[in-house]
């Protein structure tokens, strides 16, 4: 399977404290990139409980949100990140041989 | 701020708004530490009211608030605000205040599992420890539903930001949009704040746009439960009742002239109180204005500040038309002691009009203001909101020991006194009643004035005839006579015809001295010719007399002589002699 990635992805993940949904997030997006982004990507996760200067910056309200910083446009997906596709779509993977 | 004393016993602790008339509505401001929602319909003044809410709380209480909006960014709420008359970036550089903008975009948003908003809650705590904010304000929450499409869990995580709230006791504003019918918000809003529920509406009415206030739910407190109009002005947001619902004004026992002097002897000799009202009404045309602007011109010749409110004419037709009277108001003006601010009642809701006077008394400082007319004012409105709303302004100028003079057009009822008291019904709130009429007499009309009634001093019952001139205004007696009550020219003419009459008479009187004298004079000439007559009389009776002696005389001479001689010649001695 390969993927054509226009540039490389710089990921942003907001999490707020060590919760189920956080640490369930942190997993799923792990798993997501190293399927489908292999070495074309970085991850920053950011926990609001420690730093919550930050979440005006990205307009952050729900979490976890994972921001697209790169390539642009910034996109936002919220949620735990369980639903594979739905990342895919909103981080604007496309699958070659789907 | 004052509260009204029924609910200063602790029943709920509150917090100030510091807005015009919301404090004395709600009997002092809002649960303090709870959240309060406002609700109402698209462009009503829920953010300005919220918006307002935080200023004052961090520019009046020092209570520091968050901002946190949904719908507009920093950039324009702080452009909205600026107009009127606060610095909010100010505010902001000074850690009184923390805008908060949140942006949520649907096509952005991608939900891919399980999320809560904590996020929202950590930003939100976050900007209130920053600053230590005690206000709080969510406008308007309810763009989340639009954002997120799990309503669900939206409901859930709201009534866990209210809680959180309520938890930290800040005081916060939720607002929110009127829903369809009978819903307070569309989203149900008020099911996670109970305790108090303020609800806003624009209406229109007469092609006047009002708006309205109404404290629908304050749980634990007496409210005010009418509708209120409100307004945003120049100052803000100001709810009327502005001033305080009770009567318990000082008043002043200071008279101050009206700058007419024989007005001022039919008051009393000292003119009118300070802080009280004065109605000048009339018919078209009988100088109610003119005396309106003596009285400025007065005020501001000892030092004071005026405000003149046109409703008819313009400033500049105005100053040219008193000075016409020899009542010069430009160099009050340049001297920055009189300011007019002209305008058309129709321009303005009745309520915006008062807001506005509202808003220039505050930012003027007069001593005197002038209304002219209340009339025009009330022209466009229903009569039973009129009352109220002048009552207000009445009210309103009392506390500030300010002069109100009004003047009101009291229709062509210049013959008799029907229309004297029917105009818009404020006559009872009003101190001293001057009343001008036209007198139509001998083919022309004249002014007059009397003292209708006046408050605390002694006052004329006369009526005097009001007379307008290039020297300015002079109050003169009428001619009282018999039953008529006579002015202006056929006055004139009364009195002419009363001068010569009286010429008459003097000259009646020395006629009838000259002739008594003339008499006088030809009597004496009579009494001196009858004398005469009779001395001559007494001469003649005399000379007769004497002439018989003589005769007589002669008489017995003759007979002596003959009897002597006889004798001599008969008995040689003489007869005559025996008969001596």
């Amino acid at each position: 399977m390969s993927v054509s990635v226009a540039a490389a992805f710089e990921l942003r993940l907001y999490v707020a404290g060590q919760t189920a949904k956080s640490l369930a997030a942190v997993t799923n997006l792990r798993r997501i990139c190293e399927t489908h982004l292999a070495g074309q990507y970085s991850i920053e996760v950011i926990d609001l409980t420690t730093s919550p200067q930050l979440a005006a910056g990205d307009q952050i309200l729900a979490v976890p949100t994972l921001v697209r910083r790169l390539p642009e446009p910034i996109k936002k997906i919220i949620g735990d990140l369980s639903n594979e596709q739905r990342v895919l779509v909103g981080l604007d993977i496309r699958m070659v041989g789907h | 701020m004052k509260i009204p004393a029924a609910d200063s016993t602790p029943s709920l602790p509150k917090s100030l708004t510091g807005i015009a008339g919301l404090d004395e509505i709600t009997g002092g401001g809002l649960p303090a530490g709870r959240p309060t929602l406002i609700s109402g319909t698209a462009g009503c003044g829920k953010t300005m009211l919220a918006m307002e809410f935080i200023v004052r709380g961090a520019a009046q209480f020092n209570e520091p608030g968050v901002f946190m909006m949904f719908e507009e960014n920093a950039a324009e709420l702080t452009a909205n605000v600026r107009s009127l008359g606060f610095d909010l970036e100010k505010l902001v550089a000074d850690k009184k205040i923390v805008l908060d903008y949140v942006h949520l975009e649907r096509s952005e948003i991608e939900e891919t599992g399980e999320y809560d908003l904590e996020g929202l809650f950590i930003r939100l705590g976050y900007a209130i420890d920053s600053i230590g904010a005690k206000r709080v304000v969510l406008d308007t929450v309810e763009a989340l539903f639009a954002g997120l499409p799990n309503h669900g869990l939206l409901r859930a995580e709201l009534r866990r930001l209210f809680r959180r709230l309520k938890d930290r006791g800040v005081t916060a504003i939720i607002t929110g949009e009127k829903g369809d019918g009978n819903a307070i918000t569309r989203y149900g809003l008020e099911e996670y704040v109970a305790d108090c529920v303020i609800v806003l509406d624009q209406r229109i009415q007469d092609q006047i746009s009002t708006r309205r206030l109404r404290v629908l739910k304050y749980r634990g407190t007496a409210h005010g439960m009418n509708e209120y109009p409100f307004l945003i002005g120049m100052q803000g947001f100001s709810v009327l009742p502005i001033t305080s619902l009770q009567l318990d004004h000082a008043v002043s026992t200071q008279r101050i002239g009206t700058g007419i002097p024989r007005l001022d002897d039919m008051l009393g000799g000292l003119g009118v109180y300070r802080g009280s009202s004065v109605l000048i009404s009339g018919s078209p045309g009988t100088g109610k204005t003119t005396i309106a602007a003596k009285m400025i011109e007065t005020a501001c010749l000892r030092g004071e500040r005026a405000l003149y409110f046109a409703y008819e004419e313009s400033t500049a037709q105005i100053v040219r038309n008193m000075r016409s009277v020899g009542i010069d108001l430009a160099p009050l003006q340049e001297q920055g002691l009189l300011e007019i601010h002209a305008s058309r009642p129709t321009l303005l809701g009745l309520e915006q009009h008062l807001v506005v006077m509202h808003d220039l008394v505050r930012a003027f400082r007069p001593t005197v203001v002038v209304v002219d007319p209340i009339s025009n004012l009330t022209m466009a409105h229903d009569d039973v909101e009129v009352k109220p709303t002048l009552m207000r302004l009445i009210d309103f100028l009392k506390k500030e020991q300010i002069t109100a003079v009004f003047t009101c057009l009291t229709g062509d009822g210049d013959s008799n006194s029907t229309l004297e008291g029917s105009q818009l019904s404020v006559t009872s709130l009003i101190d001293t009643w001057l009343l001008l009429r036209n007198v139509e007499n001998t083919g022309e009309r004249n002014r007059t004035i009397f003292v209708r009634k006046s408050r605390g001093m002694p006052h004329s019952n006369q009526v005097r005839e009001f007379v307008l001139s290039g020297k300015g205004i002079d109050l003169v007696d009428v001619y009282l006579g018999g039953d008529r009550m006579l002015t202006g020219s056929a006055r004139v003419a009364q009195e002419a015809q009363e001068r010569a009459a009286a010429t008459l008479r003097v000259q009646d009187h020395e006629r009838k001295l000259r002739q008594l004298d003339s008499n006088r004079k030809a009597i004496d000439a009579r009494i001196a010719a009858l004398q005469a007559q009779a001395e001559a009389e007494a001469e003649e009776v005399h000379f007769g007399m004497s002439q018989e002696t003589l005769r007589e005389t002669a008489t017995y001479q003759t007979i002596d002589a003959m009897a002597h001689q006889r004798g001599d010649l008969a008995n040689g001695v003489g007869g005559p002699k025996d008969r001596r």
